[in-house]
């Protein structure tokens, strides 16, 4: 192309770049919020209280479905991560589909407890939204954030290689100088983080592989699930006997599969036919327990507690790929490390963002007349307002909404998601209405402040847990996320305070200027 | 967007707009193509347990659309890195075809 290599891929970096960044931003946002994903369900479940216990908790969750669940067709308990509290348990009737899940679900806290909390999906909703986004089937959801992630990956080698000095980028970061500044912001957050981007690009790609690219099993298998089986075991329903027997204590399991798996905890057991003589028990070892985050599953009878054969271990390309999920995911990550993987994921936001506006900014002096913009410009203008100031208010509406929307409303879970996007597109009308769009920017900017700042005064009102009670008891998950609520708060200030002053800065150089 | 290489004139939107359109393509479908033959390439022939195959394939595809994409754009003509890509792609699916249905290997 025109002016070679650098320049061709400078097009590129700008065009793909542009084409899929309001997506990438929804999927930066969203993943980094999902790193702290079981605490915000932990914030989001003020009723859930006291320590994690994986036995108990299996124990509880077993005894409530033998007494109201004696006859399902399955059992799944979801046993807390090491920074959770609650065990999700659910259970299947005959001729229900896995879409049913919800209708029978119940929490049972670490003393082994039904706990009757509020009716949320909690992170998880966040964490989901990443990749299914939200209101359109999840298959295209799928494919739209892979083709933003094939472009990121582009956009990543493109813009290495437009780079003329990438090092001397890592230290350079001049404020108050409009387009340099944002040229700036946007190569400091992206090379600071580089490693991080193109690790977490690629093994998101990874994350869906079968589903992205499913030709290797088409080319060497008849039929899919003899590869799924292969790759990540079977699921078999066993037949049923008709012949009842009551299950053996989980506690006695769970001890043999962590003196197999050198100490590390159950993350899920899942138990078909419940009650019959064919039962099984099937543990699978946490997520969080270790980098290879597809943990093994070891199989028991129901009836004995006798742990069968061990499956064989897996080959090297699908260890890698645990790892690849893994090191996505960061489930395996302690605290220090978690929070330096929220930071890089805040840099990722920070660098679409910053490209985003970068667009406009360097286009905007080459106007053939600055006051009436072209139509492609004014909307890219105001799409950059309505999502970076537009999705931080709709995450700030799903956690008001978790505390201010009644326990007895139908379908809780769906209204909290309603009111992100409700949230989310209130600030979109205002972004595209609100003339000059600087007016837009420091309205939207401030009302998103706002929406962060009230998270924590709210729950201070509406729940038992506020920040002064949190901290006074040393409830970090709960001090932190509410510390953290201010924090967004401030920035989101901070950056309406800076655009609303720009104006006099611009005005006061000028002068400077015309005095030298 | 092109350099017109034989007369050095400046190129007219059309055919920048063709350009570019043309290298789109050839990243997007040559850039998968490749991808998706490179890993059904791999997981039928690798000499390792067939589920590991399939992995290796899998995990190595999207390197190998990345290297196309960035190739399609790169180049000085599009033309050139469709052939490139069909040069790797067409005997590739021929033989894959033939592993396939026609009973060989």
């Amino acid at each position: 192309m025109k002016g070679g290599l650098r320049q061709s891929m400078a097009w590129l970096h700008t065009w793909v770049g542009l084409l899929l960044g309001w997506l990438l931003f929804l999927v930066f946002c969203t993943g980094t919020a999902s790193y702290f994903q079981d605490e915000i369900t932990r914030w989001m479940q003020p009723e859930v209280h006291g320590l994690r216990d994986v036995t108990r908790g299996a124990e509880g969750a077993i005894a409530y479905l033998q007494k109201h669940a004696a006859n399902a067709e399955q059992w799944t308990i979801q046993l807390p991560g090491h920074r959770a509290v609650a065990t999700t348990a659910f259970w299947k009737e005959k001729g229900e589909t896995f879409a049913n899940w919800r209708d029978h679900e119940f929490l049972v806290d670490g003393e082994g407890h039904k706990v009757e909390a509020r009716d949320t999906l909690g992170g998880w909703r966040l964490y989901r939204m990443h990749f299914d986004l939200y209101y359109v089937p999840v298959l295209w959801a799928r494919w739209a954030v892979g083709l933003a992630a094939m472009f990121m990956l582009v956009a990543i080698i493109s813009g290495v290689i437009t780079h003329k000095k990438i090092f001397a980028d890592f230290f350079t970061l001049r404020f108050g100088k409009g387009q340099r500044s944002w040229l700036d912001g946007h190569n400091l957050s992206a090379v600071l983080a580089l490693p991080f981007h193109l690790m977490i690009t690629y093994t998101g790609l990874v994350t869906l592989a079968s589903m992205y690219m499913p030709w290797g099993i088409a080319a060497a298998y008849e039929k899919p699930t003899q590869y799924y089986a292969d790759a990540f075991g079977t699921a078999d329903t066993p037949a049923r006997s008709g012949h009842a027997v009551p299950l053996a204590p989980i506690g006695g399991m769970i001890e043999q599969a962590r003196a197999a798996w050198h100490g590390a905890d159950p993350g899920n057991i899942f138990i078909p036919v419940p009650g019959d003589a064919n039962a099984v028990v099937k543990i699978t070892r946490g997520t969080d327990e270790g980098m290879d985050t597809r943990g093994e599953t070891l199989t028991f009878d129901a009836a004995t507690g006798a742990m069968q054969a061990r499956p064989p271990a897996r080959g090297p390309a699908r260890a890698t790929e645990s790892v690849m999920v893994g090191l996505h995911a960061g489930r395996y990550a302690p605290l220090l490390l978690r929070w330096f993987y929220f930071l890089c994921g805040l840099a990722g936001t920070a660098m679409v963002a910053t490209g985003l506006v970068l667009w406009t900014s360097k286009r905007r002096q080459a106007l053939p007349d600055p006051a009436r913009p072209y139509f492609g410009f004014r909307l890219v203008e105001r799409l950059n307002i309505a999502t970076i100031a537009g999705l931080p208010f709709g995450m700030a509406c799903y956690f008001l909404a978790n505390r201010l929307l009644p326990t007895g409303v139908v379908d809780r879970p769906g209204w909290e998601t309603h009111s992100l996007f409700i949230g989310w597109g209130a600030v979109a009308l205002v972004a595209c209405l609100r003339r000059p769009v600087k007016r837009a920017w420091v309205e939207t900017l401030s009302v998103a402040a706002a929406g962060f700042f009230a998270v924590p005064i709210v729950d201070m009102m509406t729940t038992d847990r506020g920040l002064f009670v949190s901290l006074w008891h040393g409830d970090l998950v709960f001090a932190s996320f509410d510390l953290l609520m201010f924090a967004f708060a401030a920035l989101l200030a901070y950056g309406a305070w800076k655009v609303h002053n720009r104006k006099e800065a611009v005005r006061v150089r000028r002068k400077k200027e015309a005095i030298a | 967007m092109p350099r017109s290489a034989s007369t050095g004139a400046p190129p007219t939107r059309l055919a920048a707009a063709l350009d570019v359109a043309a290298r789109t393509l050839v990243a997007a479908v040559g850039g998968y193509a490749a991808a998706a033959l490179n890993a059904a390439g791999l997981a039928r022939w690798l000499p390792m347990p067939r589920v590991e195959a399939v992995m290796t394939g899998m995990l190595a595809s999207f390197a190998v659309f990345a290297l196309v994409a960035i190739c399609a754009f790169a180049a000085a003509r599009a033309g050139r890195v469709a052939f490139w890509t069909s040069a790797y792609c067409v005997p590739l699916a021929l033989a894959l075809y033939l592993a396939k249905h026609g009973g060989v290997a």
